[in-house]
This record gives structure tokens, C-alpha cells and sequence, in this order.
């Protein structure tokens, strides 16, 4: 149990770290794209990370299997959805125009 | 920087990874929002947000499969017919409650004719009411959004003639 204990704790530090990169990525890139970049892959690892220790918690420590497949399923859907999503966002921006970024000595 | 319109909604996107996905996660949007309009009594969900969750898996139906395809599943009139068929219900079974003998919505006193005690009567009348409520919500999302979306022009030859 205490086994199950620890990996879950380390899965989700590991999950907040990967939190924490995406939002400093998110604040401190130069543009729209490299921002989608950070959040997108950053944020769809970070999730998975994150429910995957919540479900170990859940399914082994508490003996709420029904919870830990639920937590399974949440994390199974947004790997999909939030790629696309994120897929989807910048394509639209590229086919409205926004330029990406560039060095100003590349100009 | 200028926005230049390239987003035409009445036909289908081109993009294959999007309805892709669109088409394996709109089955289990629409399971996952039933869930949560069976589930409102006791946890946290109801009438209202699964309906919500039914409404926003027709937009995402609209935007990746284009309005016609949608308005083939969901036209205007089905629409009209389940917005009203939603309020109906809510109001019918509070209605009914008066008949009964009870206030307006104290499903208690629906155990007369549903032959159940009391506490049964209670959960069932709300689910009954829950299910109203979500019909109505997601009849009148999706309805806001073709009507956002088309403009206002029913039909797809006057839609293209005004783009």
C-alpha cells in the first residue's frame, strides 16, 4: 500500500511539474503558435500524469475501482480532444493570417 | 492585421483529423450527457448541464459535418417540437402534482398513481422533471446556434446566393 502511495504522489509532482513548464511557456513565448505549442503538448502530458497517480490512489488505497475507471476514461478523452482541439485553433489562426514569429535580423 | 472570412459553415470541414475525432467522441459526448441528466438527483450534474452537453455535441456536429448534415439530424422543426415538448413535461408533472392533491412540483404526491411510497415518488418525479429540462435545454442550444449560424436563411441556396 505504501508502495501505491508513493508512486501516486510522485506521478502527480511529476504531472504539476509538467503543469507548471506549460504555463511558464504559455506566459513567456514570443507568439500565438509557440504558446499553443507549450500549453498543448505541456498540458495533454500533465493531465495524463496527473489522473493516471489519482487513479492508482483511488483504485488501490481507497478500493474505489468504479472511480479510478472513470479517472481512466477522463484521461483517455482528453488525450484526444485537447491535441485536436489545439490542432484545430492554430489552423484556424494560420488560415485567418497570423504571421509567425521571427527573429528581426531574419527580416 | 486583417481577419479575411475563409469559414464557410454550410459545408463540411476539410480537415480529417478533426471529424476524425468529431466522429468517435460524439457518440460518448451524447452517452456521457445522458449520465449526467440520470445521475442529477444525487450527484453533481441534472437537467440543465446535460442538456448543455447534448447541445454542444450537435454544434460540434455542425461545425466539423456542416449545417446541412446537422439540420438533416436536428431540423428547425424537431427543434420546435422539443423545445416545447421539454417545457411541457416540467409543467405537465407539476401540474400533475396539483391534480393530486399537492403543490405545484411536491412530487410526493405522485405516489397515488405511480404505486410507489413516497420517497420513490420523490426520485422519480425528479427525474421525470430532470429530463423535461434537458430535452428543453438542448432543443433550444441547438436551435440559438443554427439560427446564429444560418443567419437567419433557412435554406442552403439562399445561404449560398448571400455569401
Amino acid at each position: 500500500m505504501e508502495v501505491i502511495k508513493i508512486l501516486s504522489i510522485v506521478l502527480i509532482l511529476i504531472g504539476c511539474f509538467f503543469f507548471t513548464t506549460g504555463t511558464i511557456g504559455l506566459i513567456r513565448f514570443p507568439d500565438f503558435y509557440a504558446r499553443m505549442h507549450a500549453t498543448g503538448k505541456g498540458d495533454t502530458l500533465a493531465v495524463l500524469i496527473c489522473l493516471i497517480g489519482l487513479a492508482l490512489y483511488h483504485t488501490f488505497h481507497h478500493g474505489a475501482v468504479l472511480d479510478g475507471i472513470k479517472l481512466v476514461f477522463i484521461a483517455v478523452f482528453m488525450f484526444m480532444a485537447n491535441p485536436t482541439a489545439t490542432h484545430a485553433i492554430s489552423r484556424a489562426a494560420f488560415r485567418c493570417g497570423v504571421k509567425p514569429w521571427t527573429r528581426e535580423e531574419n527580416k | 492585421m486583417t481577419i479575411k472570412r475563409t469559414v464557410n459553415m454550410t459545408k463540411q470541414s476539410d480537415d480529417v483529423i478533426v471529424k476524425t475525432l468529431s466522429r468517435l467522441l460524439i457518440p460518448f459526448m451524447q452517452i456521457y450527457a445522458l449520465y449526467v441528466i440520470a445521475h442529477g438527483h444525487y450527484s453533481p450534474g441534472g437537467g440543465f448541464q446535460g442538456g448543455v452537453i447534448l447541445g454542444a455535441s450537435l454544434i460540434l456536429l455542425a461545425i466539423t459535418y456542416g449545417l446541412d448534415n446537422a439540420l438533416r439530424m436536428m431540423s428547425e422543426r424537431l427543434n420546435t417540437i422539443l423545445c416545447s415538448l421539454g417545457v411541457f413535461i416540467y409543467a405537465g408533472i407539476g401540474l400533475l402534482c396539483i391534480m393530486l392533491g399537492g403543490n405545484y412540483l411536491d412530487y410526493g404526491a405522485l405516489d397515488k398513481i405511480l404505486h410507489v411510497d413516497i420517497a420513490h415518488a420523490r426520485s422519480l418525479g425528479i427525474l421525470g422533471i430532470e429530463t423535461g429540462v434537458g430535452i428543453a435545454v438542448m432543443a433550444v442550444m441547438a436551435s440559438i446556434f443554427l439560427d446564429i449560424s444560418t443567419g437567419g436563411l433557412p435554406s442552403t441556396k439562399e445561404r449560398d446566393q448571400s455569401d
